[in-house]
């Protein structure tokens, strides 16, 4: 396993690096080590589906210590501060803020930097009264994009509209920074159409927020919960141990038809990345430090009992396509009623299997791991995100969201489609989320929009700057720590500029 | 059973929120700046374009033109070699079969839009889709040229929210010029509908050296002035552009730059609209 040469070149290939910053070449480093050792047994049939790429471990090496997405009670630490932190409840906006960005630092992921900032305008809204709260507001968001260089990190509006809200919403239309992410948690009952509105109109100028399915969401977990990362929903006072993912299109290579795939390739493979999960959990949970000696633990900021462990799915659109040829049919995924009927066996059979094995840990979620339609990594090629239609396959407007409402429940930890406008939309943003309210009705469970001329872009589940991907091709290093890890790749190998742009006169 | 040139299923750019168009083919005005020439006229079933079509998608059945949809690749050839300036390229529909087209639209859409060519012309239709659609729960806007008289028509003002009027010029002579049609009847249609708060929307497409422009937006500010306080109206002020303009025009227009349209945005404003849309 340890391999000198092998270590030596990769330490090299990572300090030698002028497009990366000094912080990313430190991150970088401190994940080898994690490849070359192992804490429990894994099995053969397990090794041989990860080297052939049927399953993947996410990038988290072997051992993973400390949660993949953590998703502290932020308002927890607004009632009642910090010890180890030493931090008093905060009295007014200053302090708010400061609280909020000294908690940050200490807020771990995969990532290694916050993944979830809380649903900053219900933490901010108390403190509203301050004569220089635009100001401070500015600031903050600004201080949040210079200082926590990932678009990982996630911040929560929502569904109410708040004074900190609609101000939040105002300053990045205006900023137009790819960090924070945001989701709007958006119920048309709850939140006012002008608010939303706004959203839209952020969307169309930065990418941002997105908008989430809360009469969906709420009724996930028992107590509140939020989105994190690229889209993950997962309950606050937890997060998520870990995620692995199952390539359905790789699997489905060695398939000899659909049965084959559904009753005896499937099944095993989801056999062997439970077995998986659960022992990373274990090891996660029983031996490394975080759960026994971390203060977002001690203090209570998160529990154990609030954690889950995702099992993401990855390439349903090439799957199914793939299952179609080995038939001899010529059925598309998305454009043909068989091709989406085996897509949904696929995903029932695959809930039956994740569902059939029972965690020690997962309390939150009945101890199963939710499914999650994982938004690829950087070196996926030819592999769709979960179970959306590939670039460049893309349904008429209307048909593809409700393709998306088809699909879209079976991900109860994440789930998400992308539709770029060009800019006539801005025009119109009462368009876009008649367009979203009619998706939720149908069952879609989150929506994400961008205009054409935007600089800042989704690029699958997480937002990166055009112009720090046309800097990084020239080999110059930009601070966010994604676009250089994931967006820079993804726009190469996933087609990412050539996702269809939905057009002023929309679809005929 | 209406002559329909095109259905769009989602529309940003014909009125509030995402909609469904419906363009029905004819007009009678004959606009020289007409972006959709090819729906102007009515198919006589010639026969000039079967020959020309390149993908074979055309021919002619019993003396009338058969359009294969499947075979069509949309490059257009039948509409420029048209004498008649129409298209091959439509369908008949009933009122029923529009809305069975757009019933998959519905959880999508706030509305519907009928535009044209000129769309009161199959006015029968219109009537019996408005009603459709107000029974789905659907607004329903009327896409003019303002040639018809919507006083005279209360059945269909019931079923219709609204009408979106082209007000190409205010003076009759430079209307006439540009359309082949008094204006009498827009102006008529301006007020009547403004008065009964279903004037949508007016908008006026700016022809530099061409179009008295400046008198347009200020004469028709000035006349809706009274019925703002009822409703604001919202006012599309359009750059004239080249795409799709028929011969000799398209050489002989130009584009307004973005300060002459700043220069029309002041005018109705100082009349006090104050949803005044530059495109």
């Amino acid at each position: 396993m340890l391999n000198i040469t092998n270590l030596k070149e990769t330490v090299e290939s990572i300090i030698t690096n002028s497009a990366l910053t000094h912080e990313q070449a430190m991150i970088a480093l401190s994940d080898v080590p994690l490849s070359y050792v192992e804490f429990f047994e894994t099995t053969n049939e397990f090794r041989e589906l990860c080297e052939a790429g049927c399953l993947c471990r996410m990038a988290e090496g072997n051992v993973t210590y400390q949660p993949r997405y953590i998703l502290p009670d932020y308002e927890k630490l607004m009632r009642e501060g910090c010890k180890f932190l030493r931090l008093d409840p905060p009295k007014n906006l200053f302090e708010a803020i400061q609280t909020l960005e000294i908690f940050y630092r200490h807020v771990p992921s995969v990532t290694h930097y916050p993944v979830y900032l809380g649903s900053v305008d219900k933490l901010l809204e108390p403190f509203m009264d301050d004569e220089n709260a635009y100001k401070l507001i500015k600031s903050f968001l600004i201080f949040l994009d210079r200082s926590i260089p990932d678009s990982y990190c996630h911040m929560n509006l929502g569904p109410e509209a708040t004074r900190a809200g609609e101000m939040i919403v105002e300053i990045e239309t205006e900023l137009k920074n790819a960090i924070p992410s945001i989701t709007l948690l958006y119920d048309p009952d709850i939140t006012p159409d002008d608010f939303a509105e706004k959203c839209v109109i952020c969307a169309l100028n930065c990418a941002k927020p997105s908008f989430a399915n809360h009469k969906m969401y709420r009724k996930l977990y028992d107590g509140a919960y939020g989105i994190a990362s690229c889209y993950n929903a997962l309950p606050i006072a937890g997060g998520s141990f870990t995620l692995s993912r199952v390539v359905l299109s790789r699997l489905a290579e060695r398939a000899k038809d659909s049965e084959h795939f559904l009753e005896e390739l499937l099944p095993r493979a989801v056999k062997e990345l439970c077995g998986y999960i659960e022992n990373k959990i274990e090891f996660l949970v029983e031996k490394s430090h975080f759960f026994k000696s971390n203060f977002l633990v001690q203090e209570g900021f998160v529990k154990v009992e609030n954690f889950t462990g995702m099992f993401g799915v990855v390439g349903m659109n090439e799957c199914v396509n793939t299952l179609m040829e080995k038939e001899h049919k010529s059925d598309r995924y998305g454009y043909s009623e068989d091709a989406d009927q085996l897509a949904i066996r696929i995903l029932e059979k695959l809930q039956e299997c994740v569902n059939s094995f029972e965690s020690k840990y997962c309390d939150c979620t009945e101890h199963h791991f939710p499914l999650h339609a994982q938004v690829g990594i950087d070196s996926d090629y030819d592999i769709s995100p979960g179970a959306r239609i590939a670039i460049g396959s893309e349904l008429p407007l209307h048909q593809h969201l409700h393709h998306c409402a088809k699909v879209h429940h079976f991900f109860p930890s994440g789930v998400g489609d992308i539709f770029p406008f060009d800019e006539t939309a801005k025009r119109n943003p009462d368009a876009i989320l008649d367009l979203i309210k009619g998706g939720f009705k149908e069952g879609m469970q989150y929506f994400s929009t961008y205009s054409s001329d935007s600089d800042v872009i989704r690029i699958t589940g997480y937002l990166v700057k055009k112009s720090d991907i046309a800097k990084l091709d020239n080999g110059i290093a930009v601070p966010q720590a994604n676009a250089k890890w994931g967006g820079y790749y993804e726009v190469k190998n996933s087609k990412i500029y050539e996702r269809k742009v939905r057009s002023l006169n929309g679809d005929r | 059973m209406a002559i329909v040139n095109k259905i769009i299923h989602s529309s940003v750019v014909d009125g509030p929120g995402n909609r469904a168009a419906v363009f029905l083919q004819k007009c009678n005005f004959k606009c020289s700046y007409c972006h959709n020439p090819e729906t102007i006229g009515q198919c006589v079933q010639c026969g000039a374009c079967v020959e020309k079509c390149p993908a074979k998608a055309l021919s002619l059945k019993d003396g009338k033109i058969v359009w294969d949809e499947d075979k069509c690749c949309e490059c257009d050839t039948c509409i420029h070699v048209c004498p008649h300036m129409s298209s091959p390229r439509v369908k008949d529909y009933t009122a029923e079969q529009i809305m069975e087209q757009i019933a998959p639209d519905l959880p999508y859409i706030r509305g519907i839009t009928v535009s044209g060519g000129e769309c009161t012309l199959q006015r029968d239709f219109l009537a019996e889709l408005f009603l459709l659609a107000k029974q789905q729960g659907l607004s329903t806007l009327i896409d003019s040229n303002g040639s018809y008289d919507f006083s005279q028509d209360a059945e269909l003002m019931n079923v219709c929210d609204g009408v979106m009027l082209d007000v190409k010029a205010f003076d009759c002579d430079a209307h006439k010029k540009l359309t082949g049609m008094s204006n009498e009847q827009v102006l008529k249609n301006a007020v009547y509908l403004a008065e009964h708060g279903k004037l949508e929307e007016i908008r006026t497409v700016i022809v530099p050296d061409q179009l008295p422009n400046e008198d347009t937006v200020f004469q028709i500010t000035k006349l809706l002035k009274p019925y703002l306080d009822k409703k604001q109206i919202r006012y599309k002020i359009i750059a004239y552009r080249q795409f799709g303009v028929r011969s000799p025009y398209d050489q002989i227009f130009r584009t307004p730059s973005s300060n002459e349209m700043m220069k029309y945005k002041k005018i109705a404003e100082d009349n006090g609209f104050e949803n005044i849309i530059l495109i």
